[in-house]
Parts: C-alpha cells; sequence; structure tokens
C-alpha cells in the first residue's frame, strides 16, 4: 500500500492514452481525406438544419443533475460509515439512520412535487 | 521508490491492458454470434473458422475509413472525446485480483496491478470519468440528435451510477474494506447453516444488492434494454452521430471494454471472483465474468428498448429506495450478529 500503486496506475493511464493517440495516426497514413461541403453538413436525417444545434434543452437534466450531486455526496459519506460498521456499532447505525432519514425526506418532497416525472 | 516493484506491476498492467484489448475484440464477436443464434440466424462465418479474423476484419476496415469533421463542431473537443472515452475504459481492471502471487525467474509477480484500499470507489470514479467522454463528444459534435444523446446518456448514468454505488454499502459493511482483496478474503471463507457448507460468497447473502448491481450495470454501460443514448429509431445513433472511422470506433470499444471490467467486477464483489476448486483463480474468475457477459447478450435479444420517463423513474423511484432498504436491513442484520443490539 504506497505511492507505487498509484503511479503504475498514472503509467496505464499514459499507455492507454498513446496506444489510442496511435490507432489515429495509423489511420492517418491509410484513410482518405475527401471533405466535401455536404459531407461537412450535421446529419438531420436528410432535412438541412434550420435552428443552431445547441438550442434550449430542457431543465430536467439540470434537476437530475442536482438530485445525483446530493445523492452522491450521501453515497460516499456512507462508505466510511459501512467500513467502519462493526466498530462503530449501533451508535453510529443511529446516526447513519438519521442522515439517510433526512435525505429520504428530500426525496419523498422532490418525488410530490414532480421532479421525478419526464413528461 | 521501489523501481522492480513498479516495473513488475506496470508490466503486468501493460499486459493486462493488451489482453483485454483483444477480449473486447473478441467480445463483439461473441456478441454476434450469439445474438445470430438466438435469432435463428448463423452470424459472422466467412472470414476465417467460425468467422473469427471477424474483428480483424472490422478494425482494419474501421481504421481505412475517413474521419469526417462536421463543419459546426467545435473541433478540438471533437477529436479528443473519444479517447477520453476509450483511454479511461480499461483502467478499472488494473485493481481487479485475478489470481494468487506468481513466481517467475527468481520474481515475485503479483497478479493484481494495483492494490489500493479504495478500489471500489476506484473503479466508480472511473466510470463518472467515463460520462465526460460521453457528454464532450456529444457537444462538440454540433448535431441535435448529439447533444440530445449525450444528456440523456449522462442522466441516466449518473441515476444509475447512484444505484450502483449505494448498492455495494451491504458488501462493505459485510466485508469491512473497500479493498477488492480483502473482499475477495472475506468470501473464501465457508459459510456453515447447520450440515450445510456453503462458499461466503455475497450472492447469497446479499441477493438484493446483486440484482439492484446488475441492473445498474447495464444501464451504467448503456446496454440493452437500458440503450436509450443510442435509440436509433428516435435519436440515430445518439451521441456519436456524427462521428465515423476509428472514433466512432473509440466510442463502440469504450462500451465493450465497460462491460467487461463491469463483468469482472461483478464477479469478484458477488461470485467470489478467482475462489474456486480445480483448477487456476484465473480460468474460475474468466469462468464467472462470460457468464455476465453472456447475460448482458441474451438481455439484448430478449427484452426491447424501455422507454426515457420508465427508465428514469426506475432508477430513482424503485430501485434507489431498494438500495436504501438493502443498506439498512444489512445493517440490521450485522448489528444483531456481532450482538450490539
Amino acid at each position: 500500500m504506497s505511492l507505487i500503486e498509484y503511479a503504475v496506475i498514472g503509467l496505464l493511464v499514459l499507455t492507454s492514452t498513446v496506444m489510442g493517440a496511435a490507432l489515429i495516426l495509423l489511420g492517418h497514413f491509410v484513410r482518405p481525406r475527401k471533405p466535401t461541403p455536404a459531407k461537412l453538413q450535421p446529419y438531420e436525417s436528410g432535412i438541412p438544419d434550420v435552428q443552431p444545434p445547441r438550442g434550449r434543452i430542457t431543465p430536467r437534466f439540470y434537476l437530475v443533475a442536482l438530485l445525483f450531486v446530493v445523492f452522491d455526496v450521501e453515497a460516499i459519506f456512507l462508505y466510511p460509515w459501512a467500513v467502519a460498521f462493526d466498530v462503530l456499532a449501533l451508535y453510529g447505525y443511529i446516526q447513519a439512520a438519521l442522515f439517510v432519514g433526512i435525505l429520504l425526506i428530500g426525496l419523498l418532497y422532490e418525488w410530490r412535487k414532480g421532479a421525478l416525472e419526464w413528461v | 521508490m521501489d523501481w522492480q516493484r513498479l516495473l513488475v506491476s506496470y508490466a503486468v498492467g501493460f499486459v493486462l491492458l493488451n489482453v483485454l484489448l483483444g477480449l473486447m475484440a473478441y467480445m463483439t464477436w461473441f456478441e454476434r454470434r450469439v445474438l445470430a443464434r438466438m435469432q435463428h440466424r448463423v452470424g459472422p462465418n466467412r472470414t476465417g473458422p467460425f468467422g473469427l479474423l471477424q474483428p480483424i476484419a472490422d478494425g482494419v476496415k474501421l481504421l481505412a475509413k475517413e474521419d469526417i469533421v462536421p463543419a459546426n463542431a467545435d473541433r478540438l473537443v471533437f477529436l479528443v472525446a473519444p479517447l477520453l472515452s476509450f483511454a479511461l475504459a480499461p483502467l478499472g481492471a488494473a485493481v481487479i485480483p485475478f489470481g494468487e502471487t506468481l513466481h517467475l525467474f527468481g520474481l515475485e509477480i503479483p497478479l493484481l496491478v494495483a492494490d489500493i484500499n479504495v478500489a471500489v470507489l476506484y473503479v466508480l470514479a472511473l466510470g463518472s470519468i467515463g460520462v465526460y467522454g460521453i457528454i464532450l463528444g456529444g457537444y462538440a459534435s454540433g448535431n441535435r440528435y448529439s447533444l440530445l444523446g449525450a444528456l440523456r446518456s449522462t442522466a441516466q448514468v449518473i441515476s444509475y451510477e447512484l444505484v450502483l454505488g449505494l448498492s455495494l454499502v451491504g458488501v462493505f459493511i459485510l466485508a469491512g474494506s473497500l479493498s477488492l482483496q480483502d473482499i475477495l478474503r472475506e468470501q473464501q471463507r465457508a459459510l456453515v447453516i447447520g450440515s450445510l457448507t456453503l462458499p461466503n460468497w455475497y450472492i447469497l447473502s446479499q441477493p438484493l444488492a446483486f440484482a439492484l448491481f446488475l441492473i445498474a450495470a447495464v444501464a451504467e454501460t448503456n446496454r440493452a434494454p437500458f440503450d436509450l443514448p443510442e435509440a436509433e429509431t428516435e435519436l440515430v445513433a445518439g451521441y456519436f452521430t456524427e462521428y465515423s472511422g476509428f472514433r466512432f470506433s473509440f466510442y463502440f470499444l469504450a462500451e465493450y471494454i465497460n462491460m467487461i471490467v463491469v463483468s469482472l467486477l461483478a464477479a469478484t464483489l458477488f461470485l467470489g471472483g478467482i475462489d474456486g476448486p480445480f483448477v487456476d483463480g484465473v480460468w474460475w474468475l474468466a469462468l464467472k465474468a462470460l457468464f455476465f457477459l453472456f447475460f448482458y447478450v441474451w438481455l439484448r435479444a430478449t427484452l426491447p428498448r424501455f422507454r426515457y420517463d420508465q427508465l428514469m423513474g426506475l432508477a430513482w423511484k424503485v430501485l434507489l429506495p431498494l438500495a436504501l432498504l438493502n443498506i439498512g436491513l444489512t445493517g440490521l442484520v450485522r448489528l444483531w450478529g456481532i450482538g450490539a443490539l
């Protein structure tokens, strides 16, 4: 258990990136390159596009992201509790139950408010 | 720094990386063959015996295809995003134990690339970073289908990642560790119920967590019946609509590598990983992972695609409360088990 393990992972990140880049580079020598204006148009099932491609987006995605952050933090807090479960015993269990309970009330509130509906 | 250990671990990792890339190529072959059989077809059978050379033919073909960058794409991000997805996908396998320590040429070679104590957290974190490849690629394409596909995919992956993460808390309570080595060691003990002796695999003590993990893992890797981001009937090809040639294949390959890594993880966490009699652990791990990979293909051949609202509803209204319930129940049983209740 030391920095070596992480150094190895770092080296592997580098290796797999270089391997991917090498594949792209290799293809550079064999693939054709003949761009035409029609080919570079965005694919819209054959219909010319009329609106800018990065238009408005429904805010529901934003809501999901927000909910995710709240509950992901909860999950991360539960990990150390789970690892030390036998030591913390009943006291820790009650604390975790309170913590999850509060967030559960939040989830129920979101549910009732319709933040989890998609139509 | 211990240079010898670094070198040996890196060498094992390098071999593992290449083995994964080869496996991933043959996973595409495996899927096409099995899917074909399930649909009363033959599948690819012309390139080599049983079509075994098909993945190589596909690779060469994709390498020789034009690499189109659309006119209104964000050029740099468009070019880098698939590489990000591809480069990070195989790294999750670095923390999975493949067997006991090997003795070769007077060297101790651990069949585990990086024995870090937060192994599971590391795999989940890699899954989160993988989302960047999807959303950056979809956004940079400058195409409405791509953008919508990327957003859907992101919302889906983060929702199910939550379920994935929470479903494992029960396992951590039982094992008392986030390290896959420790979790494996716990599972290698025998579970004795009366006159019955069973392996202490967590699928037996955590069946609900296993089911949740399996469902979330299928959704996390964007596979059928949760392959909404690439629903071809409504979104063409989702976030990689505008990609062509080898950059397209990077997304495709990343999906298959993710499937393999998740299968290895599921086998290690719930089915005892390398635990098994007679042959070396690595064969048992391979067999268990193969079962999950077959399950993936089986699902794709059997189930129709979910509707998007059903998909998100399932994650937040059914799976998330069930995951929390599992944690509560596991905790209670454990408290009773250690005599604190």
